[in-house]
């Protein structure tokens, strides 16, 4: 028989090294898959580390792409922290973004100090007004969010597409559904010359810490863990669940919406209905490979983005489906998952027929 | 064309019913896992996997029913996942459902992928017909809508009986419903309440790819990227909305199809007022307004959600 023993104080090696074993288990497991597909497994690996760090350019896309993932995946560990399933960070995010463009494609001007502020407080109050509403009904009504915040990520895309053939189509399209560009002053400046990685990523870090801050030193961020922990106790002890509910969205929905604005104002330079190829689903991953610790988002973000990159050059290289990008990220969940239980628990195998 | 004309068609139940199959399988599916306490949110993924395997499966030469076979296998083995991941593990059902669907969902487009490198045009297979049972086919209006429909929706339909008297009729029935209420009288009867979650995640995941395999080898021939598009995540609405009632997870769908068919036939009519996304958008929207009216009243079986471990009390 196999039984589970609690571990009392699980040390430090265990709390950090096991996300690291479950990632680089799930880069190992993706060997089969690869050899299914009758791919060179070592000359597929070195293409996908050189395809996300061989070069300033490969690692700047690289950074690009963690930029959102740093975003959604500490919207998803904030919310996570108070059990607040939020689903829905990838309809926050588009949300976010047609915010952004709504306020930043030309029908207010100013400088730059002024503008981006203006798309990043439009932006992230859509995203926080997104999660806000499923957040009541769940509150106050007991509706199951997990499947409210779901839906509205049908919703939100279907909304986007139609505001890109109505109110927000660019005239200069050419028939495409997409949005009249950021105006110059509102886009994000570019971190590197010719590059695109761009300041959204200095956001994303200071987010991450600010965050990080947030939940350790302040009573808010003690209130948010009580309720996560232990709603009921929370309660008891005088803290509003609703209020502290309500709060964690603003942040997750309002985190996930910058992720949005981060993509249109300064990646994209414009909304289509592809500006997000499930980065809102990928925040999920990168909390829990963190282990809902914002520090820990940036860590788990490059690792996730790098695959994306890695294994997207790769895959164009020897010609593997690119679907082994998703593949290596949903089995890096789930070794992280049975990682975390085993920093949890002690295995002991019995053998009962040897005592007996 | 009046909304009267059009609900009285013969040809809007048919569809109605065609569209309400897929849901009946994943809603059946979705209910008896959370009967036994077990939120399965792997079904998109699930859905996905039975889609392309029960295709594939006969595309590589299966016949239909093997395909189906297949397909109830790949669901019962990413239920496997899910429920030694939920169950004797006790981990957040929420995250590991996720994961089941990144899982799945990924996998079945890698194989894909694989297996046919460059089609643009995905090939076709030959599908389920619509039956043609004598006399019952030729009946007016019920002979078409309910009568003409592929061997699949009979299954469905036959599956929603067999839910339900194996749930309330049967003393595994009664296990099932106790462990999902009360799973430490069930271990205190003697029975193994790892052994009833993991056998009723397995098999109601096996039901959910069939929704999937019905798309692919019976409303369409083909497998197409993203074709799920949400029908997994409208099961688990719906689950809630019928209350974990077999008999109410088929009004549900049939509803569901009724108004989907429905806002069809509406677009055409009054399609240049409204953007086409605004119907359709309805599904969600109907699956959400469904749980608000419903979650005051929703009766969830009390320990789901809750993992529960051996000798706990």
């Amino acid at each position: 028989m196999i039984r589970f023993e609690p571990r009392s104080n699980p040390g430090p090696l265990l709390v950090y090294g096991v996300p690291v074993l479950a990632a680089t288990i799930a880069i190992l497991l993706a060997a089969i898959p690869l050899a299914l597909a009758g791919a060179p497994i070592i000359q597929a690996y070195g293409l996908m580390i050189s395809g996300a760090f061989g070069s300033v350019f490969s690692t700047s896309e690289m950074l690009t792409r963690a930029t959102p993932l740093i975003l959604t995946g500490l919207a998803a560990a904030i919310a996570f922290r108070a059990k607040l399933w939020n689903i829905g960070a990838e309809g926050q995010l588009y949300m976010g973004a047609m915010a952004a463009v709504a306020v930043g494609s030309g029908v207010i001007d100013g400088p730059n100090w002024v503008m981006i502020p203006v798309v990043i407080i439009a932006g992230m109050a859509a995203g926080a007004l997104m999660l806000i509403g499923p957040t009541l009904l769940k509150t106050r009504l007991g509706v199951d969010e997990v499947v409210t915040t779901l839906l509205l990520n049908f919703i939100v895309l279907l909304f986007v597409q139609m505001m890109l053939e109505g109110a927000l189509k660019d005239p200069m399209s050419m028939g495409w559904p997409q949005s009249e560009p950021i105006i110059d002053s509102a886009a994000f400046p570019a971190l590197l010359e010719r590059m695109r990685v761009h300041i959204g990523l200095i956001i994303a870090l200071v987010s991450a810490v600010a965050l990080a801050i947030f939940v350790k030193r302040t009573v808010w961020g003690f209130e948010i863990r009580a309720v996560g922990e232990n709603a009921a106790a929370a309660r008891f002890s005088g803290i509003s669940v609703t209020k502290t509910m309500i709060l964690v969205a603003a942040l997750s929905g309002g985190l996930a919406g910058l992720a949005g604005v981060s993509e249109v104002a300064g990646t994209r330079g414009y909304l289509a209905t592809d500006l997000s190829p499930g980065y809102g689903y990928a925040g999920i991953v990168v909390a829990m490979l963190a282990r809902l610790s914002p520090i820990g988002v940036i860590a788990s973000a490059l690792f996730v983005a790098s695959v994306f990159v890695g294994a997207d050059s790769m895959s164009r290289a020897i010609g593997v489906s690119s679907y082994l990008a998703d593949l290596i990220v949903a089995m890096a969940l789930l070794c992280v998952l049975i990682g975390g239980f085993l920093t949890r628990f002690r295995v002991h195998f019995d053998r009962k027929s040897a005592q007996g | 064309m009046e909304i009267i004309d059009i609900l009285l068609a013969a040809s809007f139940w048919e569809a109605a019913i065609r569209i309400a199959t897929p849901l009946i399988f994943g809603v059946l599916g979705a209910l008896i896992c959370e009967r036994a306490g077990v939120l399965n949110l792997g079904i998109e993924g699930i859905f996905t996997a039975g889609a392309m395997a029960g295709w594939m499966a006969v595309w590589l030469g299966a016949g239909l029913w093997g395909g189906v076979l297949v397909a109830a296998l790949a669901g019962g083995f990413f239920g496997l996942i899910h429920a030694i991941l939920t169950v004797p593990l006790g981990l957040s059902q929420h995250v590991s459902g996720i994961g089941v669907t990144l899982l799945a969902t990924s996998l079945s487009y890698f194989t894909y992928r694989t297996a046919l490198p460059d089609v643009s045009s995905p090939p076709r297979i030959e599908p389920f017909r619509p039956l043609d049972i004598p006399f019952l086919s030729d009946l007016p209006f019920i002979g078409q809508a309910l009568f003409s429909q592929t061997a699949m929706t009979m299954l469905a339909l036959v599956l929603v009986l067999v839910t339900g008297w194996v749930l309330y009729r049967t003393p595994l029935g009664l296990a099932i419903r106790a462990v999902g209420d009360n799973p430490s009288s069930v271990e205190a009867q003697g029975l193994s309440v790892y052994g009833l979650r993991i056998g009723a995640v397995v098999v109601g995941s096996s039901l959910m790819a069939l929704g999937g395999a019905f798309l692919t080898m019976s409303a369409f021939d083909a497998f197409f990227f993203g074709m799920i598009n949400g029908r997994g995540w409208v099961c688990i609405a719906l689950t809630v909305f019928a209350s974990w009632r077999p008999g109410k997870a088929l009004i549900g769908a049939l509803l569901f199809g009724a108004f989907d068919a429905f806002q069809v036939r509406l677009q055409t009519e009054v399609g240049a007022f409204l953007p086409s996304q605004v119907f359709l958008m309805m599904p969600y929207i109907l699956s959400i307004i469904a749980l608000i009216v419903v979650a005051r009243k929703a009766d969830y079986p009390k320990a789901l959600l809750v993992p529960w471990f051996k000798g706990q009390r």
